[in-house]
């Protein structure tokens, strides 16, 4: 019945049409007139449908804080005479049609010189010229075409990104290149004994490799002698000290029986061990770069506001926002700190600082929050607190959060000290063996024994597991900060949930209308007059009714009551919709009073039906929690909104989950706080400011999202809304992780055995350290793989 | 079989001169992003013909 948006896919219920193309409102009209006036029809053609949604967003005064110079100062990355960089966040970059058209801007304003996409971190830089164009038009031209720039307080340090990642590639390429010759040079030294007569040749090959090894020594294998050192000054062995030591022995018995003539040394197994290891920490250190785990309250909070000085309005930045002043606040825009209201017409969506589901009508004189976003037309607000003291950055502020997660170390660092104890045991062994048949060979096995046992198995095993599990958990998209959330997620033995947004889905409302039926002239009718208001349910029964009838009428007369309701005459009937107080105060009577967002219809006079919105829960929710329960975990659910679905809520997830309504968000905290003071490990899951102290406070705090690249609060992993079903998967997933490392190492110390023999024999050559070596290290890395994806079966199935 | 050597050495020179271009294109930052250069192959058109010289960003700088 309806058609597609060629720019953006929407359904297009208005005929707005071009050349044959529907479009489902004027903004995807405008950009598909922009593209194709500047020939940039291409956009269209590398995907389907790759516009974003305007409806209506665009509106330009919303940038005028980009006129202050001081602002303009803090965004500009470079400026020097007619160019000037920037980076912007841009989250809805999601195709290649999206990376094609940024990259092509300068076609649409000459006063761009350049702009370069970075897909996986969803940024542009642009390089503009300062006088042809302002970075105000510059970002308004990319809101315009539908990638408003993300521009907040706190989070445009660009600077601190990334310089870390070029030195551990740096490690990688030389150890690598240095590797991979000495090996090459090597093999004359494997083969002399049978095929190859060297000579004097010999010399020259050993000395070579010898030379080769010193940068592997001193440059790429440094990180492990730092931390072995760091690791020992606080009297803490961990698992760096016996690869350090390893390396270190290795190296010396080489450097000695190549200077003495006496040998080849083990040149190849040392930097081959180091090489290997080096690329399982890269491999390991899997970041999703797109997504913000760190989140402070700045980043919610936009860079600017429209104060009215003297009625005039002007642009100010944030943090200098003085108590006293007027705000100017527009539709959809988020208030910045506690402020008293001055004018009519607030409509408030608190949903995601408390979690409650309908907007809340303010009247005149009463206080608004920060964080709540104005859904209804501009307001004035008179600032009652700084920004920094409002309620919700209050939270923030408390010494609760600011503590540090999961400091404690890994299970890996004691595994290496039994390790490394079991190896001192065999190494004395040998010695003393030896010491009594030939004491020639005590130096000889010893050695050995520390260069063939090297933990860098139990090293690359975890580097390598981990890696392949935050990549597997990926996919199924649960993102994790770091490896140290997958070992944190094995000891949770409980799990809270937060209700709206996490168990329900944000975006997907759905409306059920009890009452006597209504004809089609009157659906028309109610249709035409809930089409005017901007309230989000009448937006609702709009679509709803849109779906039955199409067509419109005009009214003759509207009252609009902001926050109780409508009241119009149109095609002869009289319609009154709203809230049940609203038609109480026209004489009309409702019988039933339930709870929740409700709007009551009544025309001509008689009470019709009411309209009840629900949130709808996610799909497959009750046999997740199910499931979970099976696997042995506590759960609890708390609530921002109010008790009304209580009754459904424990039909759906059954009687025996503790569920506590109109919880605050230090409510939360303290909840979290007393299970862990029980002994208890918990995970929390919940979205929005309101769980932002539970997600700090608890052992693992998973943010629940559906669109991933807006306001998440700090949290350790970030989950895609539509992947909530399969929790219970991607939790037993993460801990296969021990699992698979246990099993790997145990593997490994066969290998360990083997080469055991030949070093406590003391006839450990080179060539069999140079086929051990990497057969362990290839196996391992082979197993880890083959075993992560072999368990991954569920993740993979219903993507 | 004594040529072997400045084979050798000049295989190693070689590899030495990739070495060295690696740790430029890491320095010069051609690391950084490994997708978006994959996804700027389907384009018809070169984008990247800006004639002018766009300044490089110096790490001392702000």
């Amino acid at each position: 019945m309806s058609t597609a948006c060629y720019h953006c896919g929407a359904d297009c219920f208005d005929a707005i049409v071009v050349e044959d193309k529907h479009f489902c409102c004027e903004g995807c009209k405008m950009v598909f007139k922009l593209l194709n006036e500047n020939g940039l029809c291409q956009y269209y053609d590398l995907s389907d449908m790759p516009g974003l949604t305007a409806k209506g967003h665009f509106v330009s005064e919303k940038y005028n804080y980009l006129d202050s110079a001081a602002i303009t100062k803090q965004l500009i990355q470079f400026k020097l005479g007619e160019q000037a960089h920037v980076v912007f966040y841009l989250p809805q970059i999601h195709c290649v049609s999206c990376v094609w058209l940024l990259e092509n801007l300068h076609k649409i304003n000459p006063g761009i010189i350049q702009s370069q996409t970075h897909f996986e971190k969803k940024e542009i830089k642009i390089v503009f010229n300062p006088s042809l164009i302002s970075l105000k038009q510059v970002v308004q031209l990319l809101a315009f075409v539908g990638y408003e720039p993300v521009i907040h307080l706190g989070g445009n340090d660009w600077l601190k990104k990334k310089k870390v990642n070029k030195k551990q590639l740096y490690k990688i390429g030389i150890a690598g290149f240095c590797f991979s010759n000495i090996m090459m040079l090597s093999f004359p030294e494997y083969l002399s004994n049978d095929v190859l007569e060297l000579g004097s040749l010999r010399h020259f090959f050993v000395y070579i490799n010898l030379l080769l090894s010193l940068p592997v020594l001193f440059y790429s294998a440094s990180g492990f002698f730092m931390a072995a050192y760091t690791g020992l000054r606080q009297k803490w062995l961990n698992i760096d000290a016996p690869i350090a030591l390893a390396i270190l022995v290795t190296f010396s018995r080489s450097a000695y029986e190549i200077l003495t003539e006496s040998g080849a040394g083990y040149l190849d197994s040392m930097s081959g061990i180091v090489f290997f290891m080096l690329i399982g920490r890269w491999f390991q250190d899997k970041s999703y770069d797109s997504f913000a785990f760190d989140r402070d309250y700045n980043s919610f909070f936009p860079l600017g506001v429209t104060v009215l000085e003297e009625g005039k309005e002007v642009n100010k930045a944030l943090p200098s926002l003085l108590k006293g002043e007027i705000v100017l606040l527009r539709t959809d825009e988020m208030i910045p700190a506690d402020a008293v209201l001055q004018t009519d017409g607030a409509l408030i969506d608190y949903s995601f600082v408390t979690g409650e589901n309908a907007p809340i009508a303010v009247a005149i004189g009463q206080m608004v929050y920060a964080g709540g976003i104005q859904k209804g037309r501009s307001i004035h607000l008179e600032v009652l607190k700084p920004v920094g003291q409002s309620y919700i950055t209050e939270l923030w502020n408390s010494p609760v959060l600011k503590t540090e997660k999961n400091t404690e170390k890994s299970f890996v660092h004691p595994w290496s000290q039994y390790f490394t104890m079991a190896l001192f045991a065999i190494a004395l062994a040998s010695g003393i063996y030896w010491s009594i048949y030939d004491s020639h060979k005590i130096l000889p096995a010893v050695t050995a024994v520390l260069i063939i046992a090297c933990p860098c198995s139990l090293l690359l095993t975890v580097s390598f597991t981990y890696g392949n599990i935050l990549r597997w958990l990926g996919r199924g998209r649960l993102y994790c900060k770091n490896a140290s959330v997958i070992e944190a997620m094995h000891k949770v033995d409980t799990i809270v949930f937060d209700k709206t947004g996490t168990l329900t889905n944000h975006d997907d409302m759905h409306l059920e209308y009890t009452g006597t039926a209504l004809s089609i002239k009157e659906m028309v009718a109610v249709k035409s007059v809930t089409r005017e208001s901007l309230h989000p349910l009448s937006k609702m029964i709009t679509q709803f009714l849109l779906l039955q009838v199409s067509d419109l009428t005009q009214f003759q007369q509207i009252e609009n009551f902001i926050g109780k309701g409508t009241k119009a005459y149109c095609d002869g009937l009289e319609i009154m919709i709203g809230s049940a107080s609203f038609l109480k105060s026209y004489g009309i009577v409702i019988e039933e009073k339930v709870e929740g967002s409700m709007v009551y219809l009544a025309i001509d006079g008689a009470y019709k039906g009411v309209f009840k919105i629900n949130h709808s829960y996610r799909k497959g929710i009750d046999t997740m929690i199910l499931k979970l329960q099976s696997m042995g975990y506590e759960l609890h659910l708390l609530s921002g909104d109010y008790p009304a679905e209580k009754k459904y809520l424990v039909q759906l997830l059954g009687n025996d989950i503790p569920m506590l309504f109109q919880q605050s968000p230090i409510d939360k905290l303290n909840y979290i706080e007393t299970l862990q003071n029980k002994g208890h490990c918990v995970m929390m899951v919940g979205d929005g400011l309101n769980d932002a102290g539970a997600l700090q406070k608890s052992n693992v705090g998973i943010a629940v999202t559906d669109q991933t690249h807006l306001f998440t609060p700090a949290s350790d992993a970030i989950l895609e809304g539509s992947q909530m079903y399969i929790l219970n998967d991607l939790i037993d997933y993460a801990k296969k992780a021990k699992l698979i490392i246990v099993f790997i190492f145990i593997l490994s110390i066969i290998y360990n055995i083997i080469g055991m023999y030949f070093a406590t024999t003391a006839s450990l050559s080179p060539m069999v350290a140079a086929i051990l070596m990497p057969l362990s290290s290839i196996s391992i890395v082979a197993l880890s793989a083959l075993l992560s994806f072999s368990f991954s079966t569920k993740l993979r199935a219903k993507n | 079989m004594a040529v072997i050597l400045i084979l050798i050495l000049v295989s190693v020179l070689v590899a030495g001169g990739f070495l060295l271009a690696f740790l430029w294109s890491v320095k010069t930052g051609q690391m950084d992003d490994d997708y978006t250069p994959s996804v700027r192959i389907l384009f018809e058109d070169s984008i990247n013909i800006v004639k002018k010289e766009v300044v490089e960003i110096l790490p001392t700088s702000k």
